[in-house]
């Protein structure tokens, strides 16, 4: 066992540290806004919305994510350069990242398994709540604004939790299209220094530090919450 | 239009200048893989949960370390290193004992990774299904005399076995999606075959796209056969309100 390779890489492990976190918050951020409407399309849609955000979650759900990635990377990478005038565009830059694609995947898959906890917490609201919004006068929006979302979140909170533990563990797939993550790291300093599991040990405990600091922030945001136990 | 719904089906066609062929045999070594690695997970599990129940302290600890390692470091991680380690491992033994180092079969090593990070994840299921069952009838059965095994056998894996299929047919999902990560090891399952064939014939978004839908039909399929074998372990067993037997 030796690490006397930290001291070179260091400035290389905080980057990738910086790339994993950044897939991890931005496929959270985003994947949450859009599995909020896939949970309400599935929970009070009509039957063509419930029947796409069913299909939606079921394809997101049952294939790889490794596929998905892959699919978006290699597959609609390699179809992009055709739209005329999109090198020329702005975000071109962005668009031909890996990261780009790997966020975008991340997003889409983390929506799919969301949707499904959100639509079980929305079920799982108490009927009389809502009726007592409904016997305020509350407009529907109103009423699933203030009531009916926030106490789905709240029921829901420690499976997002263990959710996005899981969204954080699925995200070194993202080496394999070439994003400089944590797991890229380690492999990079596997292919210069010939070293085996020391790269993969490190990386290990980033992971579990990141992982403890999730925990640890949802242990402190559900005791906000007030509820009888 | 013609011509290139053509160009799909020869590109699809199972037949050697089409690269069906080449899918459905990464889709059959998907398979192989993941019920291999899904019966050592099942067998570990099972050890795993006794060897937790047991209540003998020093197994109970490295059981314990066992199961949260594997499910606290992310699959991609285990898979390489214990690829690798594994690897790495065997042939130090063989040269201990004089043999040529050997190139170790991908697929062996494949299937015993997965299995191993598998049997983590079945052992809390297990664990969970046995604690479900009625200390009552372990009782009664002690009472008649049962030996551990027959009383295993007999009212044990009946009695479990409701109470584990959901989450055992949720890891069979997991196994069949996962087993995807040995493409990155570079074993030729369904994903890298179609990096393969999108690889040599640069239509990507069409073999993806068809490789997705394989695994989307297992996952389907192997959906609907937990549900029925659901229902069979579940008969004789009193519905419950909602109708969760159905």
């Amino acid at each position: 066992m030796s690490f006397s390779w930290i001291d070179a890489y260091w400035p290389l492990l905080l980057t990738g540290a910086w790339q994993t976190v950044s897939l991890l918050v931005i496929s959270v951020f985003f994947g949450f806004l859009i599995a909020i409407g896939l949970a309400f399309a599935q929970v009070s849609g009509g039957p063509l919305t419930r029947a796409l955000a069913q299909g939606y979650c079921t394809f997101f759900r049952g294939t790889p994510l490794l596929i998905q990635l892959w699919l978006l990377y290699y597959g609609v990478g390699s179809l992009l350069p055709m739209i005329p005038g999109i090198r020329q565009s702005l975000f071109w830059p962005i668009l031909r990242e890996g990261f780009f694609f790997a966020a975008v995947s991340f997003t889409l898959n983390y929506a799919a398994y969301e949707a499904e906890v959100l639509r079980g917490a929305l079920l799982a609201v108490p009927k009389g709540e809502l009726e007592a919004g409904r016997a305020f006068g509350m407009s529907p929006w109103r009423l699933t604004r203030r009531i009916w979302l926030p106490r789905a979140i709240r029921i829901a909170l420690p499976t997002i939790g263990g959710e996005i533990v899981m969204q954080l563990k699925a995200t070194p797939l993202a080496f394999t299209v070439t994003v400089m993550d944590l797991y890229a790291v380690a492999t990079k300093v596997r292919q210069d220094t010939l070293l085996v599991y020391e790269p993969l040990i490190v990386v290990t405990v980033f992971y579990l530090v990141i992982t403890a600091l999730i925990a640890g922030t949802f242990r402190l945001v559900e005791r906000q919450i007030p509820m009888r136990r | 239009m013609a011509t290139a719904q053509q160009g799909i089906l020869d590109l699809l066609s199972p037949i050697p200048p089409g690269w069906g062929g080449v899918l459905l045999t990464g889709a059959a070594s998907t398979i192989t893989i993941s019920a291999g690695a899904f019966l050592i997970g099942l067998v570990m599990g099972t050890g795993g949960a006794l060897g937790k129940l047991s209540g003998n302290r020093p197994l109970g600890l490295l059981l314990a370390f066992y199961t949260t390692a594997i499910r606290a470091v992310p699959e991609l991680i285990l898979i390489v290193g214990l690829y690798y380690a594994g690897m790495d491992g065997l042939n130090r033994l063989l040269a201990l004992l004089n043999l040529p180092a050997f190139e170790l079969n991908g697929f062996a090593v494949a299937i015993a990774v997965l299995g191993f990070v598998q049997g983590a994840y079945m052992t809390e299921v297990l664990r969970g299904a046995m604690l479900a069952i009625p200390i009552g009838q372990i009782e009664a059965a002690k009472a008649f005399g049962m030996g551990p095994r027959l009383r295993f056998r007999r009212i044990v894996l009946p009695a479990l076995l409701p109470n584990a299929l959901p989450g055992l047919a949720n890891l069979w999902m997991a196994i069949m999606k996962d087993s995807a990560l040995i493409a990155v090891v570079g074993y030729q399952e369904l994903a890298l075959a179609t990096r393969l064939a999108g690889a040599s014939t640069k239509h990507y978004f069409l073999f993806f796209t068809a490789s997705a839908f394989i695994y989307l039909a297992l996952t389907l399929v192997s959906n609907r056969l937990f549900m029925l074998l659901e229902r069979r372990v579940r008969r004789g067993q009193p519905k419950v309100a909602g109708g969760l037997a159905r």
